[in-house]
């Protein structure tokens, strides 16, 4: 595993103490493992807070339907994970994917492991954290008009045969990990993975009904900034957990992950000023997230002052993809690819290009090494193709079985009702009730 | 003077407005209401309790026309709201006594003319 090879590097050469246990194969450290333990929820809040963000920027008639998509992944993807998706990412395997070996959780039991000095266990919990949240992101370029049914089958697939072969290529063992491409956290294998997804996916559903006729507003902002706060809590236990263990590297991690956003937030805050004369609400909590997907592939690898430069640069690519998005023709409706497939790659390149030894890290281009920006690129290019090309498959496949998309009708009434049988702001009257023997 | 009140789906509020715009129909009142029209009932369930939704939210449109418009707009309203389905709504035009514009003091057809603003 990449992220482990640098940070038991990092260990010994800066950070003596910590990592020393890693080596133990049976060991367990007490630090380590609380702080995996706390990574591990930190990382599960983050799909609620998902739903809170992506839950607020729809309209009101579709709000529940959009908070279940990321929801419904907490106890699907998190089941999937243990019976397939666990071994497949992580078992031996070949280069490229992993194997049956670990099928539910075979082996898999409380002794440190070599991914660390805390149980096996909790690593397979932790990285299950990261597969639940990439199928969730998804839902934010099909809100609205998807059917419920079909997008459960279709993160189902999605999780199984993209995410864990990529979560392999890159943290497994396989071949991008064999190219000493750098991925802290996920900026390849969650972010720039589900907005290929996402891409995919709304191209091939089409533009909701009313879109680009009528103003398709949040109905909650308040839900936005709550979710995108949450999101940015949760971030500290996404990065500072992918150190995989309670050290210096997770100091740092944690220390970017709070800096970056905030960099991304004050130049967006600036750009809609200077663009539209009102710092908005929306857009601070969509700065929040652009920074904390630039961030996550460099987290361990920057320095502050690196991870301060990554936000503030991320924050132009991204802006400007929304500003484009808006007024195309493209429905791709809460931004999954500007936010996280644009944030994505600029993160992944701009990590190739501050990465540096001084932090424990491989060279990055200002470092001399600029092979490092071309090994990122590449494995940002093989992610989104795979990805966007398994998706168009997937989708279409189930689309033999299930419509993957509502009837007129249904999307015009609202997908609460018709996929939940229930709404989310209801008063109640009218309401009479029904005996279960009627 | 007529005044229309027009109970329709909340989804085609937007069109009906726009093809009221272009009619020039410029003064309207939106309320939110709540009512049953002969729709199919709705089965909702709460933790467990199953409810049979009986009203069904839409919106009504209050506008206050003088005759020649009266004929156009009801034909806009009913164009831009029909989707076919049960539950597409009700249009009533009812006679008006009196219509004063509150900032001028105008009375009837004049209260009712969209100035220029």
């Amino acid at each position: 595993m990449i992220r482990r090879g640098v940070v038991l590097l990092a260990g010994l050469c800066l950070y003596s103490v910590p990592t020393v246990y890693a080596q133990d194969a049976g060991a367990i450290s007490a630090a380590d493992t609380a702080w995996m333990l706390v990574s591990t929820a930190l990382v599960l809040l983050m799909t609620p807070a998902l739903a809170f963000f992506y839950g607020g920027l729809v309209r009101a008639k579709n709000a529940l339907n959009t908070m279940m998509m990321s929801f419904v992944a907490l106890g699907l993807s998190g089941v999937l994970w243990v019976a397939l998706g666990y071994s497949l990412a992580f078992g031996e395997g070949n280069s490229f994917i992993g194997d049956l070996s670990m099928a539910f959780l075979s082996g898999v039991g409380l002794e440190g492991g070599g991914h660390g000095a805390y149980p096996h266990l909790l690593f397979m919990a932790f990285q299950g954290t990261f597969f639940i949240i990439t199928a969730a992101l998804i839902s934010g370029a099909v809100v609205e008009r998807m059917r419920f049914s079909a997008y459960v089958l279709f993160i189902a697939f999605w999780g199984l045969l993209v995410y864990a072969p990529v979560a392999h290529w890159v943290w497994g063992g396989g071949w991008i990990a064999d190219l000493d491409a750098l991925d802290f956290a996920g900026g390849a294998v969650v972010h720039v993975n589900a907005a290929a997804a996402a891409v995919v996916a709304a191209l091939m559903l089409k533009p909701r009904k009313d879109y680009g006729r009528q103003a398709l507003l949040p109905h909650n902002v308040p839900f936005v900034l709550l979710g995108a706060g949450l999101l940015w809590f949760g971030w500290f236990g996404f990065n500072g957990g992918s150190a995989l263990a309670a050290d210096g590297i997770a100091g740092l991690a944690f220390v970017n992950t709070m800096l970056a956003p905030g960099a991304t937030l004050v130049l967006w805050a600036i750009l809609d000023y200077v663009r539209n004369g009102h710092v908005t609400a929306v857009g601070t909590a969509t700065a929040i997230v652009v920074g904390l997907v630039a961030i996550t592939p460099a987290a361990g690898f920057v320095g502050p002052l690196s991870a301060v430069l990554i936000g503030a640069i991320a924050t132009f690519p991204s802006y400007f993809a929304i500003d484009w998005r808006a007024r195309s023709g493209f429905d791709d409706s809460l931004d999954v690819f500007a936010a996280h497939g644009i944030g994505g790659i600029t993160g992944a390149l701009l990590t190739g290009v501050f990465a540096s030894t001084a932090w424990g890290s491989a060279s990055g281009l200002i470092e001399g090494n600029a092979m490092q920006v071309g090994i990122q690129a590449l494995s940002i290019v093989v992610v989104f193709i795979y990805s966007g090309g398994l998706t168009f498959v997937i989708l279409n496949t189930i689309n033999l079985v299930i419509p993957i998309r509502v009837e007129r009708k249904e999307e015009a009434f609202g997908m609460d009702v018709v996929n939940h049988g229930e709404q989310g702001y209801t008063t109640g009257e009218g309401a009479v009730l029904v005996r279960i023997d009627d | 003077m007529k005044l229309i009140k027009a109970i329709i789906r909340r989804e085609q509020l937007n069109s009906v407005l726009k093809a009221l715009f272009a009619i020039d129909v410029k003064g309207i009142t939106v309320v939110d209401v709540r009512g049953h029209g002969g729709e199919t009932e709705r089965i909702e369930t709460y933790r467990g309790t199953r409810v049979k939704m009986e009203l069904a939210d839409k919106v009504m449109l209050e506008i206050g026309l003088s005759e020649p418009f009266v004929g156009a707009a009801v034909k806009a309203i009913i164009e831009a709201a029909r989707t076919g389905e049960v539950g597409d709504g009700k249009i009533f035009v009812l006679p008006i006594d009196k219509v004063y514009r509150i900032r001028t003091g105008e009375e009837d057809r004049a209260a009712v003319t969209p100035v220029e603003s």
